[in-house]
């Protein structure tokens, strides 16, 4: 440790957090996050239904975007008076329940971006969150996971869209660490997600001439990689124009692929061509880009330029801001919560948790369903590791994060089905002949570090049998149903027959029980408490069941299990109604209801024999004398102590629970203000008892011993135990008895118990 | 097609008015089966979105106050029969420098309007032209 230091900077340089880089407020330097001086004022100036200045830009002076904003996302019908609305009470309206969702779309139709991000900048970051819950297009919240691993390995692939399946996410993403793999990608996961239920959209992120050819070779059913920037020279340097993007989300729709655009702060940053405006004011113009060109949605939130926006101050609340521009106007919104923007857990936690309880279209646009390694993304703010973490978050708040918990035997069995599946298309379609022990190895891996199965060259090979000889989904649907995967084969076509209507290019489509549900006919209609998105009962049911969860029926089950280790080998006899005892060396023990009777184990795991040994042992070593009695008009560790005490020759006496809780007191003492207490049952050992013991006995003879210190390293106890404890504890209570005098005991050890 | 102009109460299409829907050879929603796939009479040609299919959906986005929605729905129709070849030409001809002048992409507009009617997209494309014209793109990249 370095001098002239307080330790605890030390201590905080060792936190995962100090991993992140954090930078300097700097607008001319593009390290602003909601305002710069060279952010425009809002303005506009509309001359015989056409606009002549925008946000203090000259007609002549538009450069591409304002070009196409002007043209296309502006309504000169409503903008005057859109316009003309101060932006506070625009702000208020946003927060407003009684001001209709739809009525601020209208509003926001004639709002610049300059004025859409002086808006939104009006509001904290908890009005922030509110507004967009309410403003958001669709009412049932959705989810999107990432499908990726660091092989490419397809029989990986099959096995985790499967497994992504079940957990619920809506949307399914892959990519590649080898950009020839993309067919073997996009068809491995189309098998894999096509095993459990239907509906599940999948897209696979590559080049985009590549993509578009995969969709119409019909393995995906949706594409997010049109990116757009706020600047015209970070549109350049990204080798399009609103123009060339406009046209790519046209050809996506003309072939049925359903389709949103890329767009977050700090793009523009990373790129180099941030022209010293604020992040919130550039990601307003990509937004209202989007808009023009007629993309039903967006992937927003800061997505890869995440990490560099959350360096920044107000960072984090930018990214929430923005998405608010993005579903006030009316785009399904694919929230980030993607690139993992800090190494500190509590700031992942912290950064999802307005998604969580809010709701989203989809609330992270590429959760990591595979593990951190695995993600070809790169890690996503949540990832495998945490997944539980993020279920428990859910049945925390009640809310409805998009994802359901799996058992563990519905996951293995999923599994199972989807590499036995991709296996036999594989070898249907001769593409390749996976054997039995890479197929194994596969179904229990819980990341690619632990299968032994095809290499990403292996797979390059198969990626490019499926292009070259024209593969497509009508012969994966035809190989599946072959080889017995009936129920895969109907899955898969029910998928690729969403294209012949178009349903799901509609805003926010997903499809949930066989269904399409978009912002059409499912439209977040929030008005106050008790409308919008409402957990149902069935709903709230999945979402409450994680996995080992500790019911009465269990917990006394293992303490009946502990009775029949125990019970035959201790004698307690009664030896009538307990009187006040004259020895001054004497210490009684006073011991609750429930001990050695009905309970026979404290939380750390000692049998109530040993305690009792270990508690006498202490006493006699000091010199005291001990005495047990049982009290079974209280459970309580305070009042089992003074009435021991208040029994005790010595007036020291010791009263203890079985689950181990364990306290000196003195006849003479408030209840609630003994000599020494064990409070951390779980982690008291024998030794503590033991030296418990003996203190006692000090105490009895008047000196003052060092008291016992049970040290904890900061457990969380109370999450660790109190479940347990609390019914544990409803054992001894229900023995008590109002009134009930304190019995005398001797206690006999007959065998060792096991 | 008659007059009548959609309305969200006519979504999802699929569900609500599945005798509008027509695949591209013209085969009604419910004989798309999997046995139809397999006896062939069903292949990828029919899995794919129609014009008529767009525009009613474009008449169910502006029902919806998405106008622009709408329009690129309506976009979309006029490109479903065009080839894919061609859209990713027109696509790289409008991506920065590929084109030094404004000729062939006024050209490529030509070729969407007469050759495959698009001329929503037409015009967009030549709309292009002239921003791209006007904002210097027609320089030499390397």
């Amino acid at each position: 440790m370095a001098a002239n230091r307080w330790g605890r900077f030390s201590d905080w340089d060792e936190r995962p957090l100090r991993l992140d880089k954090f930078a300097v407020e700097d607008a001319e330097n593009g390290f602003a996050a909601f305002k710069s001086p060279h952010d425009p004022k809002p303005g506009l100036r509309i001359v015989d239904g056409r606009v002549v200045e925008l946000d203090g830009v000259a007609e002549a002076d538009f450069d591409m975007i304002d070009l196409f904003v002007a043209r296309y996302h502006l309504d000169t019908a409503v903008a005057e008076e859109a316009m003309a609305i101060p932006s506070p009470a625009i702000a208020r309206m946003l927060v407003d329940m009684n001001v209709p969702r739809t009525e601020l779309v209208r509003i926001a139709h004639g709002l610049t971006p300059a004025k859409l991000a002086e808006v939104v900048a009006e509001l904290n970051a908890l009005e922030i969150a509110f507004a967009y819950s309410k403003m958001r297009a669709r009412r049932t919240p959705g989810n999107q996971g990432h499908v990726t691993n660091a092989k490419d390995d397809p029989l990986q692939l099959a096995a985790d869209a499967a497994t992504a399946v079940a957990l619920g996410f809506d949307e399914i993403e892959t990519t590649m660490r080898v950009s020839r793999n993309a067919w073997a990608n996009a068809l491995a996961c189309a098998v894999g997600a096509s095993v459990g239920r239907a509906g599940t959209l999948f897209q696979c992120a590559s080049e985009e001439a590549e993509e578009l050819k995969i969709g119409m070779a019909g393995f995906t059913s949706y594409a997010e990689t049109v990116s757009v920037y706020g600047t015209e020279r970070a549109f350049i340097d990204g080798d399009d124009t609103p123009w060339s993007k406009a046209f790519l989300a046209t050809a996506y729709a003309s072939r049925g692929i359903k389709m949103r655009c890329t767009s977050g702060a700090g793009s523009e940053l990373l790129m180099g061509f941030h022209e010293k405006k604020s992040m919130l004011y550039l990601e307003a113009r990509c937004l209202c880009l989007q808009r023009a060109m007629g993309v039903q949605g967006t992937q927003n939130g800061g997505i890869d330029g995440a990490p560099i926006t959350a360096t920044v101050p107000g960072g984090v609340r930018e990214m929430m801001a923005e998405n608010l521009v993005a579903v006030w106007l009316d785009l399904e919104c694919a929230s980030g919560n993607d690139a993992r923007s800090t190494e500190s857990e509590i700031r992942v936690g912290a950064k999802i948790l307005p998604y969580l309880i809010g709701g989203s279209d989809l609330i992270c646009s590429g959760f990591g369903s595979i593990l951190k390694y695995d993600n070809s993304f790169n890690p996503s703010l949540l990832n495998g590791e945490e997944l539980e973490d993020y279920l428990v978050l859910q049945r925390d708040f009640e809310a409805d994060g998009g994802l359901t918990p799996i058992g563990e035997e519905q996951a293995l069995d999923l599994r199972q089905r989807a590499v036995a599946a991709i296996a036999a298309v594989f070898e249907e379609l001769d593409l390749g002949q996976p054997t039995r022990e890479m197929m194994a190895s596969v179904v229990m891996a819980s990341g690619s570090d632990d299968t032994d199965s095809y290499l990403p060259g292996e797979v390059a090979r198969i990626s490019d049998r499926i292009r070259d000889r024209g593969i497509t989904v009508v012969d994966v649907i035809k190989a599946l149903h072959a080889r017995g995967f009936i129920e895969e084969a109907e899955n898969l076509l029910w998928l690729v027959k969403l294209r012949i209507s178009g349903d799901y290019l509609q805003t926010s489509a997903m499809v949930r029980d066989g269904k399409i549900l978009s912002a059409v006919n499912d439209p977040n209609d929030y008005g106050g408490p008790g409308t919008g998105y409402r957990l149902s009962a069935a709903r709230r049911e999945e979402i409450v069941a994680i996995r080992d969860v500790l019911d009465r029926e269990t917990v006394l089950g293992q303490e009946e299990e502990f009775a029949r280790q125990e019970a035959p080998g201790i004698t307690f006899t009664k030896m009538g109604e307990a009187t006040v005892g004259d020895d001054p060396r004497e210490v009684v023990i006073g011991v609750s209801p429930a001990f050695g009777v009905k309970l026979f184990r404290t939380m750390s795991g000692i049998p109530v024999a040993e305690l009792l040994g270990a508690l006498v042992e202490g006493i006699e070593s000091a010199g005291g004398v001990p005495r047990i009695v049982r009290l079974r008009h209280t459970a309580d560790t305070s009042f089992l102590g003074l009435s021991a005490a208040r029994l005790s020759g010595s007036r020291v006496g010791i009263g203890i629970q079985t689950k181990g809780t364990a306290v000196i007191h003195h006849a003479d003492r408030l209840p609630h203000n003994n000599l020494e207490l064990f409070s951390n049952a779980p982690i008291t050992t024998l030794d503590h008892y033991r030296g418990l013991g003996r203190n006692a006995a000090i105490y009895a003879r008047g000196d003052e011993p060092e008291p016992v210190v049970v040290p904890n390293h900061g457990e969380a106890m109370g999450s660790r135990y109190h479940a347990r404890v609390a019914l544990i504890y409803a054992i001894e209570t229900e023995l008590t008895a109002d009134g009930a005098a304190p019995e005398e005991i001797t206690m006999e050890i007959v065998g060792v118990p096991a | 097609m008659s007059d009548e102009k959609l309305t969200t109460a006519d979504y999802p299409l699929a569900e609500k008015r599945p005798e509008l829907i027509r695949g591209p050879r013209g085969a009604p929603l419910d004989a798309v089966t999997l046995d139809a796939v397999l006896a062939g009479d069903v292949t990828l040609q029919d899995l794919r979105i129609t014009p008529d299919a767009l525009r009613l959906q474009a008449e169910v986005a502006r029902d919806a106050n998405r106008g622009t929605l709408g329009a690129n729905f309506d976009r979309a129709s006029e490109l479903v029969d065009v080839p894919q070849d061609f859209i990713m030409q027109v696509y790289e001809l409008l991506r920065p420098g590929r084109s030094k002048s404004k000729q062939p992409l006024l050209d490529a507009a030509g070729t969407l309007r007469e050759t495959y009617g698009a001329t929503r997209m037409a015009e967009f494309v030549e709309e292009a032209a002239h921003v791209y014209e006007r904002r210097g793109l027609f320089t030499h990249r390397f």
